[in-house]
C-alpha cells in the first residue's frame, strides 16, 4: 500500500485505449460463434431459443459453428457424463481464444439431480465456465438473459496492449 | 386369442418348464439356462412370437442363483407378450445367445452384459456399449455403490 | 487419441482397418449436429459409399435405473420423464400404468381421456422436432423454424397446465398431478388451427420438392421381415408397410374408443418415415378433437390412500390424513410384490417397462424397453451401401432420442 502507484499514459492515450477496448468488446460480443455441445433434454430449449420466439439472432450468437475451430462459445446443454469427458475436453482444447463457456442447463452445472456413477456432477471439473445457466430445462428467457450477462461481461473485458508476459 | 396361444405353449412346453402363470396378460416361463434355446426356437418357429423385446436380468444377492435373466417376446401376428426366465449363478453367468434366431439381441445382450456381467456364450460381440472402456465392475448390481464414479478425465483443481 | 494419454478413447470400434481396398475409416460424432449430440458412428468409406458402419451409443447413459432404486415410486418420475424428452408425458403415462397395473388400481374415466389427449399433444410435440430436425439437417431451415414456433406454441400450452415446458413430471401414480385449467380447452382448439396452418405451409415446401425427394425417396431402405427380426416398432416399422400399432393391436388408454387410422408406407425409406410422421400427427389432432368432445367430468385421481396424496385442507386438519401423507411421501407407495411389463405406444415405438417390486415403497428394479436403442441396433443396415450424405437424413429419420437410448 506504501508503493507508488504505476505511472499513467497521458490522458488522451487512455481516452484511445479505453475506446480500442469497448470497441473490441463490441465486435465481439455482437458476433458470437456457438458450438452448441448438445447432449440431452436442454436442447430442446436451445432449439426454442434459436428460434423464431425467442430469437439468439437478435444478439448476434445466431450462427453456430459446428467445429471447435471456428466458434468461439462452447455451449455445453445437457448432461456431460463421464463417457463423454474425453470429448469434451478435447473439443474445448480444439477452441482458439478467445473462447467462452456456457454451461447450459444444471446437469452441466452440477450434474442435476443425477448423481450416480456415471454423470459428471458438473462441467467445472474438467474445463474453466464462464457463465452456468441453472434450469430444468431453463426457459428460454433465462438463456437470453444469461447470453447477455455474458455479453456484458465480454464487452468489460480488458485488452492490454503491453501485458505482464511482454 | 392370447389366452390360446398360452395354453399351447404351456401343453408344449409342459414337464420341461417352470410355469409361473399369466399375470397381467404376459405369460412367465421359468426355465434352466440349457433350455432357452429350444424354447426361444420354438416360440419363434412354431407359436409366431417373431419379436424380440428385450434381454434383462434382475439381482438377487441372496439367493444361490444369483441372477435372474429375463426375456421378452412379442407376436406381431397375435399381439400377446410372454416372458422367459432363466437363473444363473454369480460364479458361472453364462446362458446362451439369440443372436442367430433375433437380431436384436445384439444389443441388449450387450447392454446386459454391461450393466450385469452376465456372459452369452456365442455372442463374441460383448464390446461395452453403455459403459465406457475401462469402466471396472456392473453397476447394476446390487453390490455396486450407486455414486462410485471411474472418471476418465482427470479433475481440474 | 494416442498422442493424448490423459484423453484416453472411451469406445473400442468394431474395426479399425478397412477390408475395401482404398478405404478410409471415418469417425463421425459424438458431438456432431446431426447425430443429435450422442452417437458415435466409426464408417468405413469407399469414395462417398458408407461400407461399413458401427455405431456406438452410451454418450448420454445416465444412470437412470440405478437411480430408480433409490427414490420412491412416485419420487423417480422426474427421471422417467427425463428418458424421451420431446414426448415427456408419454413416459409418464407408460410409468404410472405399469405401477397402476402391479398395484390393482384402475384410473378414473376424465382421467384416462385426458391422459390419451396428452399423449397424442406430446405425440404431436415428438413429430414435430423430429421432422423439423431432419428438415433443417437437408438445409430446409424454413420448415424447422415453422414446425418449431408450432412446437413453441405447445409448449407455452403444456407450461400452463403443468408449469413445465419440456419435462413436465404430470404423471401420478393413480391420476394425474392437477386437472385443466379455465381456458385451457379453448387455447387447444386455436393451437390446432395453427397446426393446419404451419403444416400445411411445410407440407407445400417439402413433399413435392424435387431435391427432397431425390434425397429421401429409396434411401435408407427397411423391409418388414428384416425390421421385425431387429425389433422395429412405431412409425419405422410402420414406414415399411406393417399395420402395427400398439393403439390398435393391443388397446390401453382410451384408445379403443376413437377412431383412428394407421398411416402405412410403402417402401421403408426416409420419406416413407417422414410422410408417416406427418400423416400421424393428423391422425393424433383427429383423435385430440375427438377426446375434446367427449371429456367426461369426475376426479382427477383416483380416491385411492395407497397412492393418492390427500387434499391438503385434510392433510393440515385430520390426523388420518395427514399420516397418509406423510407415509406416502416418506415410505412411498407401497407396491405390492411381483413383476410386470406393461408397453404404451411411444412416439417412436413400443416404450415398455418391467418393473420388478418386493413390496416396499422404493422398486426392486425398473427397466426401460426403450424403442430407440433397439433402432440403433439394426441401423446399420439402413446405412451401409449409401453416401455419406445420407447418413444425415437416415439418422433423422428414425428420431433417435438420446436419453431414451441410452437411459
Amino acid at each position: 500500500m506504501s508503493a507508488r502507484p504505476p505511472p499513467r499514459a497521458p490522458a488522451p492515450l487512455e481516452y484511445l485505449t479505453t475506446k480500442k477496448d469497448e470497441f473490441v468488446g463490441w465486435a465481439r460480443k455482437f458476433s458470437l460463434f456457438p458450438y452448441p455441445f448438445v447432449t440431452a433434454c436442454c436442447a430442446m430449449e436451445f432449439m426454442s431459443v434459436s428460434s423464431t420466439l425467442y430469437d439468439t439472432d437478435r444478439f448476434g450468437a445466431a450462427l453456430p459453428r459446428f467445429s471447435p475451430r471456428q466458434s468461439d462459445l462452447l455451449m455445453v446443454v445437457g448432461t456431460i457424463v463421464h463417457k463423454q469427458t474425453p470429448v469434451l475436453r478435447r473439443v474445448y482444447e480444439q477452441m482458439c481464444e478467445p473462447k467462452w463457456v456456457i454451461a447450459f442447463g444444471v446437469c452441466a452445472t452440477s450434474g442435476g439431480f443425477y448423481q450416480n456413477y456415471a454423470t459428471l456432477p458438473g462441467i467445472d471439473k474438467i474445463i474453466p465456465v464462464d457463465l452456468y445457466i441453472p434450469g430444468c430445462p431453463p426457459r428460454p428467457e433465462m438463456v437470453i438473459d444469461g447470453i447477455m450477462k455474458l455479453q456484458d461481461r465480454i464487452a468489460a473485458e480488458r485488452h492490454p496492449i503491453i501485458t505482464e508476459r511482454f | 386369442m392370447g389366452a390360446e396361444i398360452f395354453e399351447r405353449v404351456r401343453a408344449r412346453w409342459s414337464g420341461e418348464v417352470e410355469d409361473g402363470g399369466v399375470q397381467h396378460g404376459t405369460l412367465t416361463l421359468e426355465l434352466s439356462p440349457d433350455r432357452l434355446r429350444d424354447v426361444a426356437s420354438s416360440l419363434k418357429s412354431e407359436f409366431g412370437f417373431d419379436m424380440l423385446l428385450d434381454v434383462t436380468a434382475v439381482d438377487w444377492p441372496e439367493r444361490q442363483t444369483r441372477f435372474d435373466v429375463v426375456y421378452h417376446f412379442y407376436s406381431t401376428r397375435d399381439f400377446v407378450r410372454l416372458r422367459l426366465k432363466t437363473r444363473v449363478t454369480f460364479e458361472a453367468p453364462v446362458v446362451d445367445t439369440l443372436v442367430t434366431l433375433y437380431q436384436a439381441a445384439r444389443f441388449a445382450e450387450r447392454e446386459c452384459h454391461d450393466m450385469y456381467g452376465i456372459e452369452f456364450r456365442g455372442n463374441d460381440d460383448l464390446r461395452p456399449i453403455l459403459l465406457y472402456e475401462g469402466f471396472v465392475g456392473h453397476p447394476l448390481r446390487k453390490d455396486y455403490p450407486k455414486q462410485h464414479e471411474q472418471p476418465l478425465v482427470p479433475y481440474r483443481t | 487419441m494416442d498422442a493424448r494419454p490423459d484423453l484416453p478413447n472411451p469406445i473400442r470400434p468394431a474395426f479399425t482397418a478397412g477390408e475395401t481396398p482404398g478405404s478410409t475409416i471415418v469417425n463421425i460424432g459424438p458431438s456432431h449436429p446431426a447425430t443429435h449430440g450422442t452417437v458415435q458412428i466409426v464408417a468405413e468409406l469407399s469414395g462417398e459409399r458408407v461400407m461399413r458402419a458401427d455405431i456406438h451409443c452410451g454418450y448420454l447413459h445416465r444412470g437412470f435405473e440405478k437411480e430408480c432404486e433409490s427414490h420412491t415410486w412416485h419420487n423417480l418420475i422426474p427421471y422417467v420423464d427425463r428418458l424421451n424428452y420431446c414426448s415427456a408425458l408419454i413416459n409418464d403415462f407408460a410409468y404410472c400404468e405399469a405401477v397402476e397395473r402391479l398395484m390393482g388400481i384402475e384410473i378414473t374415466p376424465r382421467c384416462r381421456y385426458l391422459r390419451t389427449l396428452l399423449a397424442e399433444y406430446s405425440r404431436i410435440a415428438d413429430h414435430l422436432t423430429c421432422t423439423a430436425a431432419m428438415l433443417m439437417e437437408l438445409g430446409a431451415m424454413t420448415a424447422f423454424l415453422y414446425l418449431v414456433t408450432l412446437r413453441d406454441y405447445i409448449y407455452e400450452h403444456l407450461a400452463n397446465l403443468t408449469g413445465a415446458r419440456v419435462t413436465y413430471s404430470f404423471g401420478r401414480i393413480g391420476g394425474l398431478a392437477r386437472d385443466l385449467p379455465e381456458g385451457w380447452l379453448k387455447r387447444l382448439e386455436e393451437i390446432l388451427g395453427e397446426y393446419d396452418v404451419f403444416v400445411g405451409r411445410v407440407h407445400g415446401l417439402v413433399d413435392r420438392n424435387r431435391i427432397f425427394i431425390d434425397r429421401m425417396r429409396n434411401i435408407g431402405v427397411l423391409r418388414t421381415e428384416e425390421a421385425i427380426g431387429w425389433g422395429y416398432t412405431g412409425p419405422v416399422l410402420r414406414s415399411t408397410g406393417a399395420p402395427r400399432d400398439l393403439r390398435k393391436d393391443t388397446p390401453y388408454l382410451a384408445y379403443s374408443e376413437l377412431d383412428f387410422e394407421v398411416p402405412v408406407g410403402i417402401n421403408g425409406d426416409n420419406y416413407d418415415r417422414y410422410y408417416v410422421r406427418m400423416r400421424e400427427m393428423d391422425e393424433s389432432v383427429h383423435m385430440i378433437r375427438q377426446l375434446v368432445d367427449r371429456l367426461p367430468d369426475g376426479p382427477i385421481s383416483v380416491a385411492d390412500r395407497r397412492c393418492t396424496l390427500p387434499e391438503k385442507h385434510l392433510v393440515y386438519t385430520e390426523i388420518e390424513s395427514l399420516i397418509n401423507h406423510f407415509k406416502l411421501i416418506i415410505d412411498g407407495p407401497q407396491v405390492p410384490a411381483g413383476e410386470v411389463y406393461s408397453a404404451h405406444e411411444g412416439a417412436n415405438g413400443e416404450l415398455g417397462f418391467y418393473i420388478v417390486s418386493t413390496g416396499l415403497g422404493i422398486p426392486y428394479k425398473v427397466h426401460v424397453r426403450s424403442p430407440s436403442f433397439v433402432h440403433l441396433g439394426g441401423l446399420h443396415r439402413m446405412l451401409e451401401g449409401y453416401q455419406l450424405a445420407d447418413l444425415v437424413p437416415t439418422f433423422g429419420s428414425i428420431n433417435m432420442i438420446g436419453g431414451e437410448c441410452d437411459r
